[in-house]
């Protein structure tokens, strides 16, 4: 696949339209992203800041705001290592090695995507809930996971299960296995080989994966509702938290909790854009959706 | 036969057991208990829940409204797209970068978002109301909310293929004596439909599971506003597990076609043009 990097802009009329039509599809498309895309973003933060910015300020004194954002990077800090861990084998194994079943296993990984968020959270609670095929043993044990932490960490590991190994896939598959051979020729051991020649190659693939697993992780919201219960102060994170404070009406609150959440997902973008901008070499070609 | 082909790398073995064992026990094994549970409820006992009214109705919401948000984002993120690739203009990067936002963004922090900029008295909301036209705890906040989703993920698969389209054949084109909507209409928008197709695909099977962003400007009310996986999170918390289930599985199938229906839009499209 290649890709045509020098787009003529200035190309004669005939391949381009007429400088009028072209006005108007570009003001209806900023019409259009305005109205959906950049006006929300906005509203939370003037609704966030309505009362000023010392009441803004205040509302990350309660505790139960404090406790959700605890609970959220917990379950972030929990949920992504092992996520990130996940991809790098996955993909060693599978752009590295041609084995039987290969596009079975791609397909698989692939599956957390297409399965919808509150699906994703019942089929935990089918498995570890009062009444799921581990419920009674679990009871048992004084074990708990739906309505717990555990639940929360399974679910938000379920919904970001494939970031990592779907970009780290398709990029070690373009970059071949020569690096490590030689490496391993000149007598490095297999460990030494990833360390020295796999993992400098993907490297910014791996942060650019990471970085779109984070900000999932922490902003997941049907998966984890289904398993969390709903407990304040206890497994309430951060998304839920909004959800609260927004159901009961206290929407400064709700919007200042919204606000974090929204520059998380700005500077996720932002380092994303950097990202590919300076690194695109060093990222999958492929496109992501 | 080879069930693996040699390789001078090590720790395959490690890589693919380490790979396989956490696949099952984070997705498979779940996924394992929502297949015997539904066993367990048999066709007869998915086919009584899934004609009952309610969820018969939200079923129909659900897909109703995702079919029509994800048509909207076909039309706008070809727009969009062609806009980004095509023009230059200030502000352009940005603007690019902007399309991933509903990627970025908490589905919470966008429902409440939305509902607050579509409720009667406030920004949006205020200026429709002397048109009579609701649009938060309707219908059409649940489509405004689907529409806002769904966006990138259309505008993502048709960019590429406008940035590969050879120039050339629109100067052929125009050589050809045909006008500039010609060459659009029938030279330019032909080799996009495949990726439009498939856009469409990934927006509608995103749409249709989406819960977080829905629930709060759609006003939930069963048979006006109520979507499917909300009526699965209502069964669930009456404990209602078979029901819960049994409406997942319903779901389910559907992605699972669409999936596969994405699957063979791309296998088509690479036989015709040669990529994707």
């Amino acid at each position: 696949m290649s890709k045509v990097l020098v787009r003529p802009r200035n190309a004669s009329s005939a391949t381009t339209e007429r400088p009028a039509v072209r006005v108007l599809l570009i003001a209806l498309a900023l019409v259009f992203l305005a109205l959906f895309l950049i006006l929300p973003v906005v509203l939370v933060f003037a609704e966030a800041l309505r009362k000023g910015v010392a009441v803004y300020f205040a509302t990350f004194h309660d505790p139960d705001a404090l406790a959700a954002i605890r609970l959220t990077v917990t379950v972030v800090a929990i949920a992504v290592p092992l996520n990130m861990l996940f991809g790098i084998a996955a993909s060693w194994a599978i752009a590295k090695f041609e084995f039987v079943g290969k596009n079975l296993l791609v397909t698989l990984i692939d599956l957390p995507f297409s399965i919808s968020p509150v699906v994703s959270g019942l089929i935990y609670v089918l498995l570890f809930g009062a009444q799921g095929w581990f419920g009674p043993w679990l009871k048992q044990h004084g074990i708990e996971i739906i309505f717990a932490l555990p639940g929360i960490v399974l679910a938000t590991m379920f919904v970001t299960f494939p970031f990592v190994a779907r970009e780290l896939i398709p990029l070690m598959e373009q970059q071949g296995n020569a690096d490590e051979e030689a490496a391993l020729t000149l007598g490095a051991s297999g460990l030494r080989a990833f360390l020295t020649a796999t993992l400098p190659n993907i490297r910014w693939g791996l942060l650019y994966g990471v970085l779109l697993c984070n900000a999932r992780a922490m902003g997941e919201f049907g998966a984890v509702a289904v398993v969390s219960g709903h407990v304040r102060g206890f497994t309430t994170t951060m998304p839920l938290q909004v959800e609260i404070l927004y159901n009961e009406y206290n929407f400064v609150a709700a919007f200042a909790m919204a606000s974090l959440l929204t520059l998380l997902a700005l500077v996720t973008l932002a380092a994303k854009t950097l990202l590919e901008m300076h690194y695109g070499e060093a990222l999958a070609r492929a496109p992501r959706v | 036969m080879r069930l693996r082909q040699p390789s001078a790398l090590p720790g395959f073995g490690l890589a693919l057991g380490y790979t396989l064992v956490y696949l099952g026990l984070i997705v498979l094994l779940p996924l394992a208990a929502l297949v015997m549970q539904a066993a367990g409820l048999g066709p007869r006992g998915i086919w009584a829940v899934a004609t009952e009214p309610r969820t018969l109705a939200a079923l129909r919401i659900s897909f109703g409204l995702a079919l029509a948000a994800a048509l909207l984002d076909c039309v706008f993120g070809l727009l969009i797209a062609w806009v980004l690739t095509r023009y230059e203009f200030p502000g352009r990067r940005l603007i690019d970068a902007a399309v991933d936002l509903p990627f970025a963004l908490p589905t919470a922090v966008a429902g409440i978002a939305l509902a607050t900029l579509y409720a009667p008295n406030e920004w949006i909301g205020a200026l429709l109301a002397p048109f009579g036209v609701k649009v938060a705890f309707t219908p059409a906040g649940i489509f405004v909310a689907l529409v806002f989703v769904a966006l990138p993920f259309t505008v993502r698969t048709v960019q590429p293929l406008i940035v590969e389209i050879d120039r050339s054949i629109e100067e052929a084109s125009a050589t050809l004596g045909a006008s500039r909507h010609q060459t659009v209409a029938r030279v330019v928008l032909p080799l996009l439909v495949p990726a439009m197709l498939t856009g469409f695909a990934l927006a509608f099977a995103r749409a249709v599971s989406e819960y977080g962003s829905v629930i709060f400007i759609a006003g939930n009310l069963p048979y006006v506003s109520e979507i499917a996986p909300v009526l699965i999170v209502i069964k669930l918390e009456e404990y209602n597990y078979a029901g819960a289930t049994a409406i997942a599985v319903i779901m389910l199938a559907l992605a699972f076609c669409i999936l596969l229906a994405i699957n063979l839009l791309q296998a088509w499209s690479r036989r015709r043009f040669g990529h994707v």
